[in-house]
């Protein structure tokens, strides 16, 4: 498929533009965070969203949704990188239709993916029980008792989890820490007894949650695919949530970017524009130059997820390893090219290298996936 | 059947008649590749078949026009006809200055005359093209370059010096910039003009690289006389015709990107070298090393892959050809850098059967040259910012 975007993608491109630009530009975020905003996003404007159908992009038209694909809803997450929006587009509308889709029965699918659809559920993932990521180190607990399951351990820097509705939980019915075996994931409720939800204050001031299970008794129809067996499909919404996580992270150094181009165009200092000190002209240029590879992989990536390409998983490694490495790079020389300004909190730099360091960390940094690339590839 | 599956089917069954079986293996770096020209030792008979073969039909220039001797291809034929060769694994029947960079200037600036006296024998591999651009006073600052052509009537003469002439002594004539006009502007002075290698005055000298070889001359100009009908456009506005062929040339540079380094990838080399223990490469840091450049490497191939798709798809910026002509050298270069370190002691091997010849250590340091040949890294970083980013 040619790397570029089709007219519908384009369109689309387009209108998440102008609709972020309008309902969710970054003071939208200043004004969540300045007012000490519990649910780290605005109800109405996720209403706004599901209205536009952006809840059931990735949800198949049998149940309800849109099937535009990945490089459509690519398009709408690289505009939230640019403006910094929060809404559970991430969580809910890729993560869990991913997850469910991927693993969910035919039930499963009709009753929670509709719901999605029409933005009437949101959903968070529960992975991580340590700082760093490890998908197959899990350890928390599934035993099955009665006619369900009964779950212990703990999580953390779960995405939206101190709001939504449905947590999608890994947990381990067999074998120990360190096995892909063993492995299952329960949709729970995030108000059933024994859940215990903490919200955490992030730097990002995203609504991020730890959240304990203490003896928590689930049915057994809350065990989303087979027993023991979950870990491809956790492994398939990892990787789906790296590409997406890679697209903003994409909005994220392109904004950077064009606001810094724009300040080097205005500021002046020794009596000339500082755009014209070639110091800063070369580091400009070598910045946009890594842009444009980001968009390449980016873009990539969310195709082969389309076509259902086999190299998906090295291809979310390489975009989110390259993804960390430019937005770490654009941030970085975004502030410096500020100077004193891009220090202030007034100024609106700042927002973006808090946002870029948490979408970084979640589910495996630069680090992690240059390892991870490098494994998938027999080194 | 469609015209074009009748086309693929009718090349199909040329290319397997008439690809000789020697031609259908890989070339063996820089020295097996087949140049043409008059002075040309070809590797073997097949060789020089294969060349005369394809140049006959105008397939070592496909899409240039029938008129001119080339194929005459439309974009569809000439894909096909790419395709067809690489299912065989043929070898490109010609590499040459010509068919790279003054044919395509001459097609789009050349008078009628030019392109009928110097086009056919290019499509054909008899005449081999070297380019005398650069001289010892302008590297990166070209346009300050000083070689004059006075004005004698009918023709100019020539006066001044060249270097970095690729493979000028094997060459049969020169594109090369003059100064026709001393008195104007630093670029408006400038004249395209072809000559003769052979004509008196004209002396290329081998310059001795790091790399042990010596693939540039410098050649130096002494009384050459210049027919002023060899003037390539009009005299003294060679200077857009120039930059034309220096976007051409960082094209190619870009685009052939990475040094054919053999059949092995990085971490292919890496592993069978360093050994893998529990599944990960031994020395974690050179194996983050090699990662990051594999990751990097896989970016820049998607990114040449859109470039291109955009153009197609008329949708692309332009100007692109800096950036990847920046990133591809520099990535070449690290790439290098890492296979040296994973070679060890053995990578500082400069002869010997064992050691191929001193191939890594040669190429190593070949390879230093890709960030300055065709516009120095920083140029094209300033290219960049003034032409794309708009910072003055």
């Amino acid at each position: 498929m040619a790397l570029v975007l089709n007219e519908e993608q384009q369109m689309l491109k387009e209108s998440a533009e102008g609709f972020l630009a309008e309902f969710a530009p970054l003071g939208e975020l200043r004004k969540q965070r300045d007012a000490g905003s519990q649910t780290g996003y605005a109800d109405n404007l996720w209403r706004q969203m599901a209205d536009m159908g952006w809840a059931a992009i990735l949800v198949p038209e049998e149940y309800g949704g849109l099937e535009f694909g990945h490089v459509g809803m690519g398009q709408i997450v690289e505009q939230t990188g640019r403006t910094l929006t929060a809404s559970p587009l991430f969580a809910t509308a890729v993560l869990g239709v991913t997850a469910i889709n991927t693993a969910g029965s035919e039930a499963q699918k009709t009753e929670l993916l509709g719901a999605i659809a029409s933005g009437e559920i949101t959903t968070a993932l529960a992975v991580d029980e340590k700082i760093h990521h490890a998908p197959t180190q899990i350890s928390m607990t599934a035993d099955k008792q009665g006619g369900g399951y009964v779950l212990n351990g703990a999580k953390r820097f779960v995405a939206d989890g101190s709001k939504a509705d449905k947590l999608i939980v890994a947990a381990r019915t067999a074998g120990e820490a360190g096995n892909m075996n063993g492995i299952s994931l329960f949709v729970v409720d995030r108000t059933a007894s024994g859940v215990e939800v903490e919200r955490t204050e992030m730097t990002d001031t995203r609504n991020y949650a730890n959240i304990s299970f203490n003896n928590v008794e689930v049915a057994e129809a809350a065990l989303l695919g087979e027993e023991g067996k979950g870990f491809k499909a956790l492994n398939a919404t990892l990787d789906a949530g790296n590409i997406y996580l890679a697209a903003e992270l994409l909005g994220i150094a392109q904004e950077t970017f064009d606001v810094t181009l724009q300040y080097l165009k205005e500021r002046k200092q020794f009596g000339v524009l500082i755009g014209s000190f070639q110091a800063l002209q070369h580091r400009a240029a070598h910045w946009w130059s890594e842009v444009e590879l980001c968009k390449s992989v980016v873009l990539k990536a969310l195709q082969a997820m389309d076509e259902g390409d086999k190299k998906s998983s090295a291809l979310a490694s390489i975009a989110k390893a390259k993804l960390c490495e430019v937005a770490e790079l654009a941030t970085n020389e975004a502030i410096q090219m500020h100077g004193g300004i891009g220090m202030t909190d007034e100024y609106d730099i700042g927002f973006f290298i808090k946002r870029a360091r948490s979408a970084q960390i979640m589910f495996g940094d630069n680090s992690y996936h240059t390892d991870r690339f490098a494994l998938l590839s027999g080194y | 059947m469609s015209d074009l599956q009748a086309f693929r089917q009718q090349t199909r069954d040329w290319l397997e008649e008439n690809c000789p079986p020697s031609m259908r293996e890989p070339v063996k770096g820089g020295e097996s590749m087949c140049w043409g020209g008059r002075n040309f030792t070809f590797e073997s008979k097949e060789q020089q078949q294969w060349m005369e073969r394809m140049g006959a039909k105008g397939w070592t220039a496909p899409d240039w026009p029938t008129e001119y001797g080339g194929g005459g291809l439309n974009k569809a034929e000439h894909k096909i006809l790419r395709e067809e060769m690489s299912r065989l694994n043929a070898r490109s029947p010609l590499d040459s200055f010509g068919i790279w960079m003054i044919g395509p200037a001459l097609l789009k600036f050349g008078s009628e005359a030019l392109k009928q006296q110097h086009l056919p024998p290019i499509v054909r591999g008899e005449i081999r093209w070297c380019q005398g651009y650069s001289e010892p006073g302008a590297g990166s600052d070209l346009a300050g370059l000083q070689s004059k052509g006075e004005d004698r009537g009918d023709h100019f003469i020539a006066n001044g010096q060249k270097v970095w002439t690729s493979y000028g002594d094997k060459a049969d004539w020169m594109f090369c910039l003059l100064r026709t006009d001393s008195e104007a502007k630093k670029q408006m002075g400038i004249s395209l003009v072809l000559f003769d290698m052979l004509t008196p005055g004209v002396t290329p000298k081998p310059i001795k690289l790091i790399s042990g070889s010596s693939p540039f001359c410098e050649t130096f100009l002494d009384d050459v006389r210049v027919e002023k009908d060899q003037v390539v456009g009009e005299v003294n506005q060679g200077w857009t015709i120039a930059k034309y062929l220096l976007t051409h040339e960082r094209e190619m540079i870009g685009g052939m990107g990475m040094t054919d380094a053999g059949a092995e990838t990085l971490s292919q080399t890496a592993v069978r070298v360093m050994g893998v223990e529990q599944g990960r490469m031994n020395n974690p840091i050179l194996r983050a090393e090699v990662a990051k450049w594999e990751i990097d490497g896989a970016c820049f191939g998607l990114t040449a892959e859109r470039v291109t798709d955009e153009v197609k798809a008329g949708s692309g910026v332009g100007a692109t050809s800096a950036m990847l002509k920046y990133y591809g050298t520099e990535l070449n270069k690290r790439r290098f850098e890492t296979l040296l370190k994973i070679q060890g002691s053995d990578g500082m091997v400069w002869d010997g059967e064992a050691a191929n010849n001193g191939w890594l250590p040669r190429t190593w340091l070949r390879t230093k040259g890709n960030s300055i040949e065709g516009g120095t890294s920083e140029v094209q970083l300033n290219v960049i910012a003034k032409n794309i980013l708009g910072l003055g």
